[in-house]
Parts: C-alpha cells; structure tokens; sequence
C-alpha cells in the first residue's frame, strides 16, 4: 500500500488544485468530457495490465486500436452493434494471434507484439486505403462514442464497467489468479499443473479486445476510423500502468491503481488547458509531454525508494 | 582476485551462459568452439538472405543494379543503422532503449539554433559537437536510472521517450526550422567517390563498433554483463558503469543520427526527426541476430538486418504493392527471422 501512496498524494493534490484555482474544473460539463475522452485510454491500460501481470508486454495496443476503428467505420454501414461487434472482432483476432505466436513459437512478447503493431497497421492502412474512412451518417453507431445513457456518457460506462470486470476477474477468478502465478514465476506456475500457455493466450486476447473498444470509441468519437491514430497509446498505457505501481517484471498488479494512472496522465492535460484558458501564461500543447514525463518520472524514482527498503527489510526480517 | 578474474571469465562466460540456456531451452552444443561455429554459420544465414533478395532484385526489378538504387537504399537506412549500433549495445546488457527517437529530435532541434545563430566555422563546430553531447546527457540519464534506481530499462526510457521529444517542441516551439548550410549539411548530403558520406560514416561506425566489441576490455566486459549481470559483478567487473557507459553511446549515436536526418531534410521538425526510429532499429538489432535478452551483440548483423528489412521493402515497392503491404510483409519478417534464430542457437 505505502507503494501506491505517491500516486494517489499526487493525484488527490491535482484534484486540489485544480478545484480550488478554476471555476469550472468541477463543473458537470468538463467531467463528463474528461470521462468520455481518457475511456479510451482507461480500456487499453486495463488490458495492458493483465498483460504486464503475466510478465509480458503488449506494443500492439495501439494499432489494434486503429485496425479497429477503420473495421468498425467500414462496416458502419450494416448498423451500429454489426460495427462495434467487427471492430472487437478484429482486436480480438490479434490479440489471440499474439497470445498463439508467443506461447507456440515462445518468442518474446516485445518482439511478437512490435511485429504484430506494424502488421495492425500496415492492415489499417490497406483497408481504409491510406485514409481516414467517414462512419455511416445514417446508422446509429456515432451513439457509441458521442451518446449519453441516464446522462452518463456511453464511453465512460464501458470503461468503467471494463475496469470493474478487470478487477473482478484479477481477484476472483482462475484466470486473474493464474495471471500473477505466471507473472510470479513461469516456471513454477507450468511445474504446479497450470495451464500457462492458454492464460498467456487468454490475457493477450483481453488486451487486444480492449484495444479494439478503445478503437471503436475512437471512431464513433470523432465520427472516422482513423488508421493513423493510436501511434504512441501503448506507451501511454505502459506508463498508467507503471505509474499504477505495476513492475513490468509480473507478478503483481491493480487495475484500481492502473486507472489512477490513466487520471493523473489525463488531469495534466485537462489542468493544462484550464491554465491556458485562464491567460496568464500560455504553455503550448508540447508542454504537456514534458510534465507527463516528469510525473512519470517521480513517481519511478519514489517507488525506487520505497522498493530498496522494502528489500531492506526482507533481508533484516530473518536475523 | 577481483582485477585478474575478468579476463579469465572470458573464457568461461559462454559456459555459464549456456547451463542457463540449457536448463529453460534445446540442448546446445557444450564446447565453445562448436558455439563460435554456429554463431559464424549463424551470421552467414542472414548473410545469405541478403544475398538472396539482392539477386532477386537483380533478375526481376529494372534498373536495379545502379549506383542511384544503391544510394537511395544506403541512405535510407544510414539513421537506422547508425541509432541501431548503439540499440545493439544496449539490448547486449539486457536492456532497451526507447528514448533513441527523443535523442535525435533534441539534438535535431539544437543544431539549427546553433549553426543559424553563430556564424562561420565556430558555429559549424559546435552546431556537430553540442548537439551529440546533449543527447548523451539523455544517455547518462537513462542510464543513471538503470543502475542506480535499478528501473527497468523499458520504464526508464519510457519517461525520455515522453519527455524527450516534448522538450525538443517546446524548446523550439513546435516550428519547423529550414536552413540551408551546405557546410553543416555535408555530413548527409556531400559525397566522396560517387558514395554519399553519410553511408561512409555508417560504415566506418559500424566497423569501429565491431572492433569495440570484439576486441576492447569494453566489448568484453558488455558481453558477460548481459549474460549474466550477477554473475559478472561478482567477478568484478564494472556492470553498473559498462552499463551507464552503453546507454551514453546509444543516445549520442542517436543524437549523430538526428544530425543527419535534419540535413537530409533541409529543415528540423522536432515533431517528426526520429518518429518511429526506436521500433525500427530494435527490429533490425533482431533481425541482425542479437537476442533481447542480452549477452550477444552482432553489430555487422544489426547493419544487415536493417539493410534486409529496407531491400524488403524497397523490392515490394518496385513491383508496386502498397508500403501498407510492405508494413504486413515486414511484420512476418520479423517473427520468421527471431524464430529461426530461437531455433537453431
């Protein structure tokens, strides 16, 4: 827990500040938009985390994303659920085929998820011929991305209920929980009679499915399937799920405090608009990187602290 | 014991490296002799492969066998290669670098300032000196990190690589500087013999690279720190400065790559100098044969590897399949060449 303090402190003081220097940082309007547009990011950074959990890594996020949103643009056409459904089926499908490659041919993830990213893409590309690809105007899919349901946006109840199911099935279930054995110890998990390749396969294909939401909100959002986007997503969502107190080497993980890293990712941007708006200063867009970075990297060299005398103590504990 | 050991685990590393191996994958050959034959036939493989699409392209692309075709594809890889020798000596540590692509747009973004600013020869100078060394700074930062807070390497990068680029915008505000200084711009674009200088600097890099490893305490020493870190500290060696030492040569690699993109282009886009360039010369360090996990580092197969990825791509183009196919073709590359080569070593 004292792990994860940093994050939340950090959090807790943007909410802060935010709250007490812009009139409208609370307001029902810039809430629902912030929720509607970080869902994006929220559903590949839970998918990323299973992956992370199992000792893995999944660059493909991103692409998958944009095949996505071209899939589910071109078949907009046949109504909206037929665009969500192919979209999800095209994630899923590279998900499953990274999960396959990685425990059949046992490549490492890096390499197998770097190669499937630039297939993703060169796939986007081809079907959407280079270009953005205009949802249907007549079929209800614009819904998905830009809709409201009790006054809640559509994007944000997926991601949450995305998030709740994740956290569910990390802490109850057989595949959450044979995720953190593998990212434990691949070795002992194969040894202890688990079946190590169909999570591995499973965990990839939860990644990839979320991706591909991600990427059918993405068109349904901004009314295209754009097979150019995503570019970068993987390594946004790679750093929520660090700066959510996640080691890249598995084992163990919290899709709580992964979002917690998707907000703090996102509530720089958002504050940053707010400062600009109030026309004091104006820090351009590009600012925004940099202080992404430097959370990020505060945040590592915290936990680096809190790691060294957490081994500290496990070496004093048995003298 | 401590100072004369590195030298003797030398010989004994590949042995260490080996029992490791042999506990998780297929049996290996145990002398080392076999080992060094199969590492040779090994190279020769991606060798052949090379060989192979350049006869291909010989017989069924025209116009194939001219200097212009084997300008236009050297120069192509030139920024690939040179970040990619560096990449190599990271991922011969264990470790990775993301941040190469924010070196290069930094140091893409400090020249122009510099040479546009200082007239004459000083500001040509320090326009090549300044540049490369604030991109080693990010390697030293990187590689400060690794050691001394022991982040993973993909997280450590990760904070330069969001950051990097962001303080290369904002330093320039986010606008394209276009020069035109044929003095600074001789590195990409002057040529010696018909050949483009900046393939000539590729080449002699890689060879300087190929000699550091293979021949200098510094290549040894980067070998057994990736086979075994804990093992090789124990034996003395420096693991944590041969570390730092392979993240600084990476990034100010990576930072002379930046210099030769922007003068490629004629103008410095800190948007774009260096997008992508971490995932392609991470797949050419795989394709060349070095395994990310550390512990070997073929440079002359980094070269090779990019130099098969580019022909790829250039044979598809010339017979007139979309660069988005060529993406699909590339992506199977990658994967057939990392398991033939999980295969047979």
């Amino acid at each position: 827990m004292k792990k994860n303090l940093p994050i939340l402190l950090a959090l807790a003081a943007l909410v802060v500040f935010g709250l007490v220097r812009y009139e409208h940082f609370g307001s029902a309007y810039n809430i629902t938009s912030f929720w509607r547009y970080n869902s994006m990011f929220a559903l590949i950074s839970v998918g990323m985390a299973f992956v992370i959990i199992t000792g893995g890594i999944d660059l493909s996020v991103g692409t998958v994303a944009a095949l996505a949103s071209v899939v589910a643009a071109l078949t907009s056409v046949y109504g909206g659920w037929v665009a969500v459904l192919a979209g999800c089926a095209a994630g899923l499908a590279v998900g499953v085929l990274n999960g396959l490659i990685i425990t059949r041919l046992k490549i490492l993830p890096f390499i197998v998820t770097l190669a499937t990213s630039l297939g993703a893409h060169g796939v986007a590309l081809l079907l959407g011929k280079n270009d953005a690809v205009s949802i249907s105007a007549e079929s209800n899919f614009g819904n998905f991305g830009q809709g409201d349901l009790f006054g809640l946006p559509i994007p944000g109840i997926v991601a949450v209920l995305a998030a709740l199911a994740g956290w569910l099935a990390l802490r109850s279930t057989r595949f959450g929980r044979h995720s953190l054995a593998i990212g434990g110890s691949e070795e002992a998990a194969r040894l202890m009679g688990l079946n190590v390749d169909r999570t591995l396969v499973m965990a990839y294909a939860v990644s990839g499915l979320l991706a591909s939401m991600a990427g059918v909100i993405l068109a349904a959002q901004f009314g295209a399937g754009q097979p150019n986007e995503g570019v970068g997503w993987e390594l946004f969502a790679i750093s929520a799920v660090v700066l959510g107190g996640t080691l890249l080497t598995g084992g163990e993980g919290s899709i709580g405090m992964t979002i917690a890293g998707v907000l703090l990712l996102g509530l720089v941007f958002n504050l940053l608009n707010f400062e600009n708006g109030l026309g004091f200063i104006s820090l351009s867009a590009y600012w925004q990187s940099v202080i992404r970075g430097v959370f990020l990297l505060l945040v590592i060299v915290l936990q680096a602290r809190v790691l060294k005398q957490r081994g500290k103590k496990r070496v004093a504990a048995p003298a | 014991m401590a100072l004369k050991l590195p030298t003797e685990t030398l010989h004994t590393e590949p042995r260490l490296g080996e029992t490791a191996q042999q506990m998780t994958a297929a049996p290996r050959a145990a002398p080392a002799t076999t080992v060094r034959k199969w590492r040779h036939l090994a190279m020769q493989r991606e060798v052949i492969v090379l060989l192979a699409m350049v006869l291909f392209n010989l017989f069924f692309t025209p116009h194939f066998w001219s200097l212009q075709t084997f300008n236009v594809n050297m120069t192509q890889v030139v920024t690939i290669v040179i970040v990619g020798i560096g990449m190599t000596l990271v991922v011969a540590t264990g470790g990775i670098d993301l941040s190469v692509g924010a070196s290069m747009a930094i140091s893409g973004a400090l020249a122009p300032m510099l040479f546009l600013n200082i007239a004459g020869p000083a500001g040509i100078t320090l326009a090549f000196v300044l540049p490369v060394l604030a991109a080693a700074l990010c390697g030293v930062f990187n590689g400060l990190l690794v050691t001394k807070l022991s982040v993973q390497p993909i997280v450590a990068t990760l904070v330069l690589f969001i950051a990097g680029r962001g303080i290369a915008q904002v330093v320039t505000d986010g606008s394209l500087q276009a020069f035109n200084t044929p003095a600074f711009q001789w590195i990409a674009l002057g040529k010696v013999a018909g050949v483009p200088f900046q393939v000539l600097l590729m080449l002699a890099l890689v060879a300087v690279f190929v000699w550091v490893v293979r021949k200098t305490l510094f290549g040894q020493y980067l070998l057994i720190t990736g086979g075994n870190e804990k093992a090789a500290y124990l034996c003395g060696v420096p693991t944590a400065t041969v570390k730092l030492i392979a993240y600084t040569l990476c990034a100010a690699l990576a930072g002379l790559a930046g210099l030769i993109s922007i003068s490629v282009n004629s103008s410095s886009d800190a948007n774009v100098v260096g997008l992508g360039v971490e995932l392609d010369a991470i797949a050419a360090v795989a394709v060349g044969g070095t395994a990310l996990t550390g512990g070997k580092a073929y440079i002359g197969g980094t070269l090779i590897g990019a130099l098969i990825i580019q022909l790829l791509r250039y044979t598809l183009l010339a017979h007139g399949i979309p660069d988005a196919a060529a993406l699909v073709v590339k992506a199977g590359i990658i994967v057939a060449a990392v398991y033939v080569q999980r295969r047979s070593r």
